[in-house]
């Protein structure tokens, strides 16, 4: 599904992302670990389409297609989607709209009739049950004044409405208290299928008790240095990072 | 963000067509003579005559104001078209009879006047150029005893209603482009709502500059009566030019005792290209008086074009308990140049006031806010709201805030809140990472920003203005 070869991505100057390759097929689940600044959060916001980042090398091709050539909207359309680690606020915007948008304009790009807003509505309500949401939320506008976990949850209802094929989750974790993880990752678990995968970027181990991965990979200074089954994960809880992490100088 | 935020709107102005229709045009510049050859074309009696003199004969006394955040090259007055009609084959009696091009020129803009009376229950009064070409639904009007003519007819038809009026709110002498309008005004559009009468429609105009170099000198009067309704729609486009084209409209609307005045602009002038060249120089003098108890006077306003706007409109709360509103919008792009807000006078006492400024910056176009609220002596218990949102994309462009609060009554209360943000390439990021695309995620965001201003206008009118800034502001992100 997912074929990433030899990726590099920088920021600004800063090089990130030196040389990542990965592979991800239907029905996965990978984790991407790795300490602070390895990198990470970046190679899920490459693949998604973040103008922040410039890709300077390699390549990855989303079920056949060059992934990075498309603009994100595209990548969207195609079934990529990004859990954020910072959902954004859209004052004015009612979450409702801005769901039936995107919703929309997905089904449109896959020449799909577009969903009236009774019908969307319909559609709505399941899926809020599953995120344990309730449906004022709707009314609100996108984020604003979300608690940091309902943030959280407003991803998950996302990917469930626009179901995704590649599930990106960008630290979903960070900053949830027990009870909002486990919603999350029910949400994540439900959603799974045969045919979509996820990517799930984390820093911690906490995540992977309620999510279980298939894959474990470690990222260091933009490489990945190790991977494994899930008992990496516990293998990393137990021993932190440094292990795999060689000391890196001018080039931190 | 520099760079890549601002590459992409730049669409042609989609109005920017000429129509080539015989216009009656008297030569450049300003005189004596040049007041009495209007006021003689359009047979005006003696009194209105010497109300344009005196006015013209107090702006040669006035200097143009420069107090404004604004900059363009000096304006000779001297090469101005002070008048200009479309010369009418013969006189019309029904929209029928209305010039074939014109009707195909309303077609291009979308306001087929036939559909919109049928539609949309709106009566269309089209000024084109100056005069009045024609007035629709004005029998239905009239059997409510409500008047809605074009200025000229009024001057002939309800001469007591008019000079009891002309001039009430914006004196002749107020500034420099109202002298100059109340010396050459050309027409506009007259409205009375009799005592005890709720409009049942919309009124709405569409103004049109269509001969090259022709100033347009508009001036409107609206009066409701006590107890009265009405609410108004002024809508704006004008064909593309090189020649920067002056604009100085009046409008006045007086509110009697519980009488209620809803004034809704959306303005789509030629802005001008990407370089700044062209684009209408738009000074504008409007101002409400709630002159009863309880009468309330809401101006709400979206402003997308003009290369220039200079545009205050106001508020007189002389009624005790009078209500005055001011909800705006305005976007710049490109070297667009707005200096835009309200005047709100409380004089009455219990008056109440709104502010809900909402500005929009893009590529190097710089937006003001200058509103000014001021609480007379004897208006116990005045309030005020002012909330000031300013908008940047990119960062070549500016917002600028110039709020005067003047309070002379200790029992007031006057708040203001103000704001500016930026889009962020993170919204944007978002947006499009759920398959929205560029264009409709920037519309989205200032859609979302202008809510409060929007939700304002009558529902056909917020869809146009919601368009119209989506197409103002496209490729403004990149």
């Amino acid at each position: 599904m997912l074929e990433i070869k030899d990726l590099y991505a920088k920021a600004g100057d800063r090089d990130i992302l030196r040389g990542i390759s990965l592979s991800v097929a239907a029905g996965e689940v990978h984790a991407i670990m790795g300490p602070n600044g390895s990198g990470k959060s970046t190679l899920v916001q490459v693949l998604a389409g973040n103008p922040a980042y410039e890709v300077t090398g390699g390549s990855a091709s989303f079920n056949g297609k060059d992934l990075l050539s498309l603009p994100p909207e595209e990548r969207a359309q195609a079934g990529v989607f990004l859990a954020f680690q910072y959902p954004v606020e859209i004052p004015g915007v009612s979450n409702a709209y801005f769901l039936r948008s995107a919703f929309n304009s997905i089904r449109q790009a896959r020449g799909e009739d577009e969903v009236d807003p009774l019908d969307f509505l319909d559609y709505m309500e399941k899926k809020l049950e599953l995120v344990d949401m309730d449906i004022e939320m709707l009314s609100r506008s996108v984020n604003m004044g979300f608690s940091g976990g309902e943030k959280k949850r407003n991803e998950i209802l996302q990917m469930a409405v626009l179901e995704p094929k590649l599930a990106l989750l960008d630290e979903t974790d960070s900053g949830l208290d027990i009870d909002a993880l486990r919603i999350v990752a029910n949400g994540v678990n439900t959603l799974k299928r045969p045919d979509n995968a996820t990517i799930v970027v984390t820093h911690y181990q906490r995540l992977l008790n309620y999510i279980v991965p298939d894959y474990v990979h470690v990222l260091a200074h933009g490489r990945m240095v190790k991977s494994g089954d899930k008992s990496l994960a516990l293998e990393l809880e137990a021993k932190g990072y440094d292990w795999l992490v060689e000391p890196q100088g001018a080039l931190a | 963000m520099g760079g890549s935020i601002e590459t992409l709107v730049n669409r042609e102005y989609q109005y920017g067509f000429v129509t080539d229709i015989e216009a009656e045009t008297i030569p450049r510049g300003l005189d004596e003579k040049t007041v009495r050859l209007i006021s003689a074309k359009k047979n005006e009696p003696q009194w209105l005559l010497d109300w344009r003199l005196k006015a013209y004969n107090r702006w040669t006394t006035m200097l143009e104001p420069h107090w404004s955040n604004v900059s363009y090259a000096p304006i000779d007055y001297q090469n101005v078209i002070y008048f200009s009609a479309p010369k009418p084959k013969k006189q019309l009696g029904s929209l029928d009879e209305v010039d074939p091009k014109l009707r195909e020129m309303y077609g291009k803009l979308g306001i087929s006047l036939d559909e919109q009376k049928r539609m949309n229950n709106v009566a269309v009064d089209v000024v084109m150029d100056s005069v009045s070409v024609g007035t629709s639904f004005k029998a239905e009007l009239s059997k409510l005893g409500i008047i809605f003519c074009s200025m000229g007819e009024a001057v002939r038809e309800h001469p007591e209603l008019v000079r009891k009026y002309l001039g009430s709110v914006v004196p002749h002498s107020d500034n420099f482009f109202a002298a100059l309008n109340s010396a050459v005004f050309s027409d506009g559009s007259f409205v009375y709502v009799p005592k005890g009468v709720r409009c049942p429609m919309e009124l709405s105009t569409y103004f049109r500059i269509n001969a090259e170099g022709t100033g347009q000198f508009e001036r409107t009067l609206i009066i409701a009566d006590e107890g009265a309704y009405v609410s108004y729609l002024e809508g704006c486009t004008a064909p593309k030019r090189d020649t920067n084209q002056l604009h100085a409209a009046v409008v006045e609307l007086v509110a009697l005792k519980d009488a209620t005045i809803k004034y809704s602009t959306v303005q789509n002038w030629f802005a001008g290209d990407e370089n700044g060249e062209g684009g209408i120089f738009n000074f504008v003098t409007k101002r409400g008086k709630c002159a009863g108890e309880n009468s309330k006077i809401s101006w709400t306003q979206v402003e997308t074009g003009s290369a220039i706007t200079w545009k205050y409109p106001s508020v007189i709360l002389l009624g005790d308990n009078s209500v005055g509103e001011f909800y705006s919008v305005a976007v710049v792009n490109n070297h667009q140049q707005a200096d835009t807000g309200t005047k709100m006078t409380h004089i009455g006492r219990n008056t109440r006031s709104t502010i809900v400024s909402k500005g929009i910056s893009a590529g190097e176009g710089n937006n003001s806010y200058r509103g000014q609220v001021k609480v007379m002596p004897k208006a116990a218990f005045a309030r005020n709201y002012t909330q000031c949102d300013s908008m940047l994309i990119g960062n070549r462009c500016g917002a600028h805030t110039f709020p005067y609060i003047e309070v002379q009554n200790q029992s007031a209360t006057v708040e203001h809140e103000a704001s500016t943000s930026k889009i962020g390439e993170d919204q944007i990021f978002y947006l499009t990472q759920r398959g929205i695309s560029k264009e409709n995620a920037v519309s989205m965001i200032v859609a979302g920003f202008c809510k409060d201003v929007f939700k304002e206008l009558p529902m056909e009118f917020a869809l146009e203005a919601q368009q119209l800034l989506g197409i103002t502001l496209e490729g403004s992100v990149g």
